[in-house]
């Protein structure tokens, strides 16, 4: 291989999710200290030229930076390994301490887990954290969400089939007249819109979200404007949908690192539960496999590692 | 045996399950149903008579269906003097209640805040749907200057009127109870009187009355029954069926210590106070409970 190209070889291996080990080792570990020298001089990106005293240094900030990559792969082993109980605790708390930006999370937790899941996680919690859940989520969270995401973590919904039509049907009006009235009481505020989320069976929800699109002729999640209350319906009642959304911001160039470890959270969490489904969602969505997207975005052991646990399954 | 004669042999019901474990009605009621394919309940609420028969279904039941049974009544029938939900949410464990609450799934095919949701309103509905969703933590584990800023809290809400807060349903409703102990202890301490003599603000308020009994529930659940019972007994207030119900729920838990807070409080036995208010096969089978625990 002539020197640029492995010189865009190595400039590969360091961007996207993860890094990519072989690379780094055949080629970075084989260069001399000229080629390496060249590789900093041509990398401003990496390295600070330090005119006065003659040579590059590293970008401190960017070391942190590929820190993160060399331990996604670790981390997603870790996560993968852990008892799926233990798993979504620990999410959980993570979410809390990090903050309003990473409230979804707790949505995600507590609406797309099945009832015995949330229990094992909320027991789990617990045994790690010597705290229950709610008393956490009630105690940290002071913004207006908190009356939602309490009442989504601390439920244990009925998992049979059996529905109510005209219940559902009722409740349906309940809510178009609660977003009609968003101005006056807003949502986020309404108890009966609350009541109904974070109660009713998801076949229950289903039913709500099928009579609601009667009525108004629209998405229940399209006509509310909070995004508490739009990720609630989406993993209550689209549930791949909202996997899709998520996988598809996780996997562009450059972000957020928040949004960036949404990537390793997703896939192993559903790569058990509904990974099928969801890659198909996903083609649907963007007109890309999953896999080919995770091949083109993702470096090394760790686009194997997610490659292998997306292939489960079929 | 028992199927056949109902008539001459409630004596035979009370000796049969009123001296039984759980584990052996449970066997008594399976095997019955193989023997007679009937549910023992259903054969026995044809025969039986309101408070004996009360008192028999009740027993019969396993723990866990009882409590979602009692619950369902509860919200069925549900007033803003009920305090059923409030006792089974805050006397069981976190997993005695949510073995009834699981119970619940399978016996209504619904869960039971929805229905808590569903059939309370205002700020019932909100103290209610908090405390039966609960899943408290039950460790020893007490943080005192937690204990300290909370009991401040509750204090300053209190104070306020401010009686609906989110931040005082919040502690009373997630905090362990050793957390809440030790609160309300420093709580004590700090501004001089138990919390629920400043609950007591408006005597006939029943919202006031809800938070005092979740307190009562929380710390000091022998009390509680204890005076239910005896307001049951002298027919005071609305809740007649105490009696039955706190004598069949708390036989295998804490009635023996229930009983001797009820001598303590009334100077009298509570199987004499028993005697002297109840009458016939429903006064045999409620002692036949209550000796049973000391058997």
């Amino acid at each position: 291989m002539a020197f640029n190209q492995e010189l865009e070889a190595i400039t590969q291996a360091f961007s996207g999710h993860g890094v990519d080990e072989k690379s780094l080792t055949t080629i970075l570990g084989k260069w001399d200290p000229l080629e390496r020298e060249s590789y900093r001089k041509q990398t401003s990106n990496f390295f600070i030229e330090d005119h006065e005293r003659q040579f590059q240094r590293w970008n401190d900030h960017c070391v942190r930076l590929l820190k993160h990559e060399f331990v996604r792969f670790k981390n997603a082993v870790v996560l993968w390994s852990m008892h799926p109980w233990e798993r979504d605790a620990r999410l959980a708390k993570e979410a809390l301490k990090k903050g309003p930006s990473s409230y979804g999370v707790l949505i995600e937790i507590a609406c797309t887990r099945s009832s015995e899941e949330l229990l094992g996680a909320r027991k789990a919690y617990h045994s790690l954290f010597d705290h229950s859940i709610e008393e956490d989520v009630a105690s940290h969270i002071h913004s207006i969400d908190r009356k939602l995401l309490v009442a989504l973590v601390s439920a244990y919904r009925y998992e049979g089939s059996k529905v109510k039509d005209d219940t559902a049907k009722s409740e349906a009006k309940t809510l178009s007249n609660a977003i009609k009235n968003d101005e006056k009481k807003p949502i986020i505020e309404n108890d009966e819109v609350i009541r109904i989320l974070a109660t009713r069976s998801k076949p229950h929800l289903q039913a709500v979200y099928k009579h609601y699109k009667e009525l108004s002729g629209k998405n229940l999640e399209e006509d509310l404007n909070d995004l508490r209350f739009k990720e609630t319906v989406q993993c209550l009642c689209t549930p791949q949908v909202y996997f899709s959304k998520v996988l598809d911001e996780a996997l562009r160039i450059d972000v957020d690192k928040n949004i960036k470890k949404s990537l390793t959270r997703v896939i192993v969490t559903r790569a058990d539960i509904d990974m099928k489904e969801i890659k198909a969602e996903y083609n649907d969505l963007y007109g890309v496999s999953l896999p080919q997207k995770i091949e083109e975005t993702a470096k090394g052991n760790y686009k194997d590692f997610l490659l292998t646990l997306i292939a489960r399954g079929g | 045996m028992l199927h056949h004669s109902w008539g001459t042999n409630e004596g035979l019901i009370i000796s049969i399950l009123g001296h039984r474990n759980a584990d052996q009605r449970k066997v008594i009621r399976e095997t019955y149903s193989q023997t007679y394919g009937e549910d023992l309940l259903k054969a026995l609420e044809k025969e039986l008579t309101s408070d004996f028969e009360r008192l028999v279904h009740l027993w019969t039941l396993e723990s866990a269906e009882r409590d979602a049974f009692l619950a369902n009544e509860a919200t069925k029938k549900w007033t803003s003097s009920n305090q059923v939900l409030v006792e089974i949410a805050s006397t069981r464990s976190s997993d005695q209640l949510f073995s009834a609450k699981k119970a619940y799934h399978a016996l209504y095919k619904k869960s039971l805040e929805e229905d808590v949701a569903h059939h309370t309103t205002g700020d019932f509905r909100k103290l209610l749907l908090l405390l039966v969703s609960s899943y408290r933590y039950e460790g020893d584990e007490v943080n005192l200057t937690l204990a300290k800023a909370e009991a401040k809290i509750l204090h300053e809400k209190i104070s306020n009127k401010a009686y609906n807060d989110d931040d005082l349903i919040r502690i009373l409703a997630t905090r362990s109870k050793a957390q809440i102990n030790a609160t309300l202890n420093h709580y004590k301490d700090a501004f001089g009187q138990d919390i629920n003599k400043d609950l007591k603000a408006d005597p006939k308020d029943e919202f006031l009355a809800l938070l005092r009994s979740t307190v009562k529930c929380l710390i000091r659940p022998e009390k509680y029954f204890a005076k239910i019972i005896r307001l049951a007994i002298n027919k005071r207030g609305t809740d007649e069926g105490a009696l039955t119900r706190v004598v069949a729920t708390r036989a295998e838990i804490d009635l023996k210590i229930i009983a001797d807070e009820y001598q303590r409080r009334n100077s009298v036995p509570l199987d004499q106070a028993i005697v002297k208010d109840t009458t016939g096969d429903y006064e045999k089978m409620l002692l036949a409970i209550l000796g049973h625990d000391d058997a």
